[in-house]
């Protein structure tokens, strides 16, 4: 646990602000890094400041708080249920998101409403899985996760029948949602804001997770009110997810392959993980949305298939190096 | 933080204590005081409470009747950090799902003694290393958990304990999976710490290491009898014999009773 643990920070600090620059050079009009930095510094031409400042900076500032709270969440939930292979959405969250936002979608609601409603959703779905686990038995973390998959399967199969009495001209609206796409992103200040929140929480609860994760008893035989550690945990990794989903829909795969990738390159300390998930899950999807609009342009893509295509080869490769 | 009072020595001891067995109509109360300096050793068969007590003691179960107490002071009273400062416990099963290296998990020890925004100093890293030394297992300190052995996995678990350095030690078949010269590595440990003023408190399956290393012994009864005192009034063959339902014989080795189960 005892390593340098700003300078690993620092690196990802720096990627991201680079990942940053690049992907508000990146587009129908190209601006070099130069102009870039010049307009971050309130010089720069009309139209750059435009395009800079209020088309494609929003956008890029969303798509990295999104990934960085899915990559904190997915964190967090691989920490509540002593699984390294949970996400963000494994308890059936993106699933009660979804819903809400597909029902906005179904009544013709613009985009404000959408995201408020899938905000609501993902609310009802964390206490459906929070009340039903707790049940009148006793409440355990394989209670909790198997509630959890249980009422995300039903989440799936209400989307299915959504979208099949849904009529064609919302159709392809509806999938872009559930593939996950920042396109409509335009307020990244809540998800950077709730980010840095946490971030800052994290010292003095990431090493209560360090030794949660070694099971509860032990940590319970070290002091720690596990409980309230746990429901703490629940409640800060669903306000994160819900945060995302409701910015960006439900992309995949970021919540659950950035914290692996940075265990296995970085060890096990909370305190280094999860602020090293905020940088590098920011700025894999800031990435990976510069790429969703350039690969197919002018036409572009749903970033959660790009989030899949680069995240599922890079985990398996990773995977099969590790000791 | 004021870490010579809270070193103070403090003695656990329990009153009128039943330990909660679901099953059990009635269970025998105790009343042990678990002195510095002093190896306890805790006999019984299976399935006779041994790590529920051991549970009990370290105020992770309630107790059906009775109170503990370090001092004078109910344990109840006490917050939960500042408990682990003065007892530790080594469990019997690890629950090591979730990847850690030797290193990483023998730091968690220092919990209970930082405040919540403190990071682990030089003498935290320090002490682990100690720790893990002791135990020999320091040339693993980089590897995960999950790929060690048995008998090294319970090594990094006695070094975790010796790491959070607490008043009072339970131990709950700390020779489990150890080779023959571990378990007396370890069993040596104990008694260092004994010197040292600690206090020592094991269930152990193996008759003979309670024999030739614990000063104290309890013996525990699978109908919730039990009966305990020093380990010369204690380790008597019939007492032994009704406890195990097993004939024995006895031999002197080194000096001290060596039991051997008879053939039927």
């Amino acid at each position: 646990m005892i390593r340098p643990i700003t300078l690993p920070l620092l690196v990802l600090a720096l990627a991201g602000v680079l990942a940053m620059v690049i992907s508000v050079g990146v587009g129908s009009v190209a601006i070099s890094p130069a102009d870039v930095l010049s307009v971050f510094l309130g010089e720069g031409s009309n139209l750059q400041r435009t395009l800079i400042l209020e088309l494609r900076l929003p956008r890029t500032l969303s798509a990295f708080a999104t990934g960085g709270l899915l990559a904190v969440a997915g964190a967090l939930m691989q920490v509540l249920l002593r699984n390294p292979l949970a996400d963000p959405y494994v308890l059936g969250l993106s699933g009660g998101a979804a819903v809400g936002a597909l029902l906005a979608m179904l009544a013709g609601l613009g985009g404000a409403v959408i995201s408020g409603s899938a905000f609501a959703g993902a609310l009802l779905a964390t206490l459906m899985v929070f009340g039903l686990a707790h049940g009148t038995g006793s409440w355990t973390p394989s209670r909790l996760l198997l509630t959890g998959v249980v009422v995300a399967a039903g989440w799936g199969a209400v989307i299915t029948l959504m979208l099949a009495i849904s009529p064609a001209r919302e159709l392809p609206g509806m999938l872009y949602w559930l593939m996950g796409d920042v396109s409509y992103a335009r307020i990244p200040w809540p998800g950077l804001g709730l980010l840095t929140v946490v971030c800052v929480l994290v010292v003095p609860l990431g090493r209560s997770l360090n030794v949660l994760a070694r099971g509860p008893m032990q940590a319970a035989a070290l002091g720690i009110s596990v409980r309230p550690l746990e429901w703490l945990i629940y409640i800060l990794a669903s306000l994160l997810t819900a945060t995302a989903v409701t910015m960006a829909g439900s992309i995949g795969f970021v919540g659950l392959v950035v914290p692996h990738m940075l265990r296995l390159v970085l060890g096990n300390d909370q305190r280094l993980i999860l602020p090293a998930c905020a940088l590098a899950g920011g700025t894999l999807l800031v990435l990976a949305d510069t790429l969703a609009r350039v690969v197919i342009a002018p036409e572009q893509l749903p970033v959660g298939v790009i989030t899949a295509l680069l995240g599922v080869p890079t985990f398996l490769y990773l995977l099969y190096r590790s000791r | 933080m004021n870490a010579m009072q809270s070193r103070h020595m403090q003695t656990l001891s329990t009153r009128n204590l039943v330990i909660d067995i679901p099953g059990r109509a009635d269970g025998y109360p105790l009343d042990l005081t678990i002195g510095s300096g002093q190896i306890w050793g805790v006999l019984g068969p299976n399935g006779a409470g041994k790590t529920t007590l051991l549970h009990t003691l370290a105020g992770l179960r309630p107790p059906r009747a009775g109170a503990l107490y370090l001092d004078d002071v109910s344990v109840s009273g006490i917050k939960r950090r500042v408990f682990s400062q003065q007892l530790g416990l080594v469990f019997q099963d690890r629950q090591d799902g979730f990847p850690a290296t030797v290193m990483e998990t023998a730091l968690i020890g220092r919990h209970p003694w930082l405040s919540p925004w403190q990071m682990e100093g030089a003498d935290d890293l320090a002490m682990a290393q100690r720790a893990l030394e002791a135990l020999d297992v320091l040339h693993l300190k980089n590897r995960l958990v999950t790929t060690l052995s048995g008998g090294e996995r319970q090594r990094v678990a006695i070094a975790t304990l010796m790491t959070q350095s607490p008043h009072t030690w339970l131990l709950d078949e700390p020779t489990n999976h150890l080779d023959l010269h571990h378990q007396v590595a370890v069993m040596k440990l104990l008694t260092d710490r004994a010197a040292a003023g600690n206090a020592i408190f094991m269930c152990l399956h193996d008759l003979n290491l309670a024999a030739r290393w614990c000063d104290h012994i309890l013996l525990m009864y699978p109908n919730g009898e039990a009966c305990w005192g020093p380990a010369e009034r204690m380790l008597v063959p019939n007492a032994l014999e009704r406890l195990y339902n097993q004939q024995l014989a006895t031999v002197e080795v080194d000096g001290a009773p060596f039991f051997v189960p008879k053939r039927v």
